[in-house]
């Protein structure tokens, strides 16, 4: 059994989450999660509807900023440097925390524009060219497109699209990748095809994912956080992290209670 | 086995609970159809009769000649030059100045401004400022651009009639670009702000392209409204009489619609019949302007 702590080391800890609560109005939506993402690994995190998972998620590239009623208590580091400190711009973070949500949602333009654009607005000086085949590469979607750069993004099917997402992300050359549910408007074939490239790209990149899939964060994740909602007294649900271990420890020998039924598929 | 059963034995008395009245709901179907068919005809029937008219009263004396004269007092030397050029003229203002505020406004209101008590104030003025009748705005021209900036106007100009029929379509564009920027989805923002872009870089790249159809249309609609507009233009004082073509934003200036009020209401039978020359002019003009715009908006939504 392998504990976190065998990899705290600070230089391989990507994100460490410390007292995180997020709050929408004056409504808890998540309160009080610890939580250290190690470098180069692939971080699933898990648990029912309304847990906050996805607002835990959205923390680590500031995307709550773009939320008027949303605040965030507690602190998080990235690389050992406060996101939200003065030093740290959200701009800036967004680079290099770069994100693929839920549903694919390429930009209204060519593939071709969709890579270069995130490139050429953070400033990108190389080959353009190079840069649009080598994230295409990245993201296993070259061959399929080559031919047809000049094409609308939306001309492309759902899990080309949702490549065509993940290339957008890689290109400008991010440390870290989040992930919200990537697959769930997916097929099962394009699914695998997203989680072959998580592989792929865990060598370079951080990768957080959140995923309603169970098989699909034993299959993929090194490490798996189970969060679950209690009812608060107001009426709503409050998101809260229950246990956070290795994959294999989360799925076969869980600490906790809620997380065996939880993964067992007894409950959510 | 024992509920499969009861399943099976429930199910007949249900189904009879069912009445799927077929033929009623395809005589609705039948009934509405007729009812929007005959709206449809009704619009279309009164436009006919009304262009019909037109066309009968007005093509007799529309001819080169006519489009090539300025306004006189005898009807067979009256034209209809130096009101084309004005209302072309002031046209050109009001395009030039209404598409930058109104969409700029429209730009601020939708994506930067905070949701707050100045913000709805602002929003509940411009949806009442679009019902205020247009003679109103033709007093207010008349007082601010024409008396108070009239350093700047030169007084009754082209100047000052496209400024006040800016006012007057002002809301209706604000309000189609928001209800435009509106229907962009929220992923593409998200998208955009996730790889690090500003909002600007935002709004300008992703939002505003996929926008532009719609606030074309809005701009389509509103340019219509005004280039029949006349009673703001005669609040203002434009002239009826002018036998020249104007050589600037500040020259004085007669336009389609005050051109055509006054022929209308000559005694004389000739000067009825170059009054629906005068509007079938109007209406070519309004043709040619809404086809460059839906040119335009298919162009734009070629490209997404």
């Amino acid at each position: 059994m392998t504990q976190l702590s065998d990899v705290a080391v600070s230089s391989q800890i990507a994100f460490q989450a410390e007292q995180l609560s997020v709050f929408y109005g004056s409504v808890p939506a998540v309160k009080d999660v610890f939580l250290e993402i190690p470098k180069n690994q692939i971080v699933a995190f898990i648990g029912p509807s309304g847990c906050g998972k996805s607002t835990v998620l959205r923390c680590f590239n500031r995307m709550n900023d773009l939320i008027p009623s949303a605040r965030v208590e507690g602190r998080i580091t990235f690389n050992g440097e406060d996101i939200h400190g003065k030093s740290v711009d959200p701009v800036e973070l967004r680079r290099r925390v770069g994100m693929v949500f839920q549903r694919p949602n390429p930009f209204t333009k060519s593939i071709y524009q969709n890579i270069a654009f995130g490139a050429r607005i953070n400033g990108y000086q190389g080959d353009m060219d190079e840069l649009v085949e080598r994230s295409l590469r990245g993201a296993a979607l070259w061959d399929e497109v080559k031919d047809k750069l000049k094409a609308s993004g939306l001309s492309l099917s759902g899990g080309q699209q949702q490549r065509l997402c993940i290339a957008r992300a890689i290109a400008i050359e991010p440390e870290v990748i989040l992930m919200d549910e990537p697959c769930s408007a997916l097929d099962p074939i394009s699914t695998l095809r997203v989680e072959e490239l998580m592989q792929e790209l865990k060598r370079k990149y951080t990768i957080v994912i959140v995923t309603h899939n169970m098989q699909q964060a034993s299959r993929t994740s090194d490490y798996t956080a189970f969060f679950n909602a209690r009812e608060t007294e107001q009426g709503g649900k409050m998101g809260y992290l229950v246990e956070y271990d290795r994959t294999e420890v989360i799925f076969q020998q869980p600490a906790q209670q809620s997380t065996q039924e939880y993964v067992s598929g007894r409950f959510g | 086995m024992n509920t499969d059963h009861s399943v099976t034995e429930n199910l007949p008395s249900r189904a009879s609970q069912f009445k799927p009245n077929l033929w009623n709901r395809y005589t609705q179907d039948r009934i509405f159809a007729i009812l929007s068919w005959g709206a449809t005809a009704l619009a279309i029937a009164i436009l006919i009769w009304l262009l019909a008219t037109i066309l009968i009263d007005g093509l007799s004396t529309l001819n080169w000649n006519f489009i090539d004269s300025f306004a006189s007092r005898k009807p067979e030397r009256a034209g209809i030059k130096a009101a084309l050029a004005g209302t072309l003229w002031v046209m050109g203002v009001v395009a030039a100045v209404s598409f930058p505020i109104g969409v700029g406004a429209g730009i601020y209101l939708q994506e930067f401004a905070e949701d707050n008590w100045f913000t709805r104030l602002v929003e509940i003025n411009i949806s009442n400022l679009a019902g205020v009748p247009s003679i109103i705005y033709g007093l207010l021209g008349l007082a601010a651009f024409a008396r108070i900036l009239e350093p700047i106007t030169g007084g009754r100009t082209i100047l000052t009639g496209g400024l006040t029929l800016v006012l007057l379509i002002m809301p209706v564009i604000i309000v189609a670009t928001r209800e435009a920027l509106r229907a962009v989805p929220d992923s593409i923002r998200a998208a955009g702000f996730a790889l690090g872009a500003t909002q600007w870089q935002v709004i300008w790249h992703h939002v505003l392209p996929t926008a532009m159809p719609g606030i074309l249309t809005g701009m389509i609609l509103a340019l219509s409204r005004a280039i029949g507009e006349t009673a703001p233009l005669i609040a203002i004082g434009a002239a009826t009489f002018i036998a020249f073509t104007p050589e600037g934003l500040q020259s004085s200036f007669t336009a389609l619609p005050i051109q055509i009020y006054d022929w209308v209401g000559r005694p004389q039978r000739e000067f009825h019949d170059l009054a629906a020359s005068g509007i079938i002019v109007l209406m070519a003009v309004l043709l040619l302007m809404n086809a460059g715009a839906i040119y335009l908006r298919n162009r734009f939504q070629k490209s997404r």
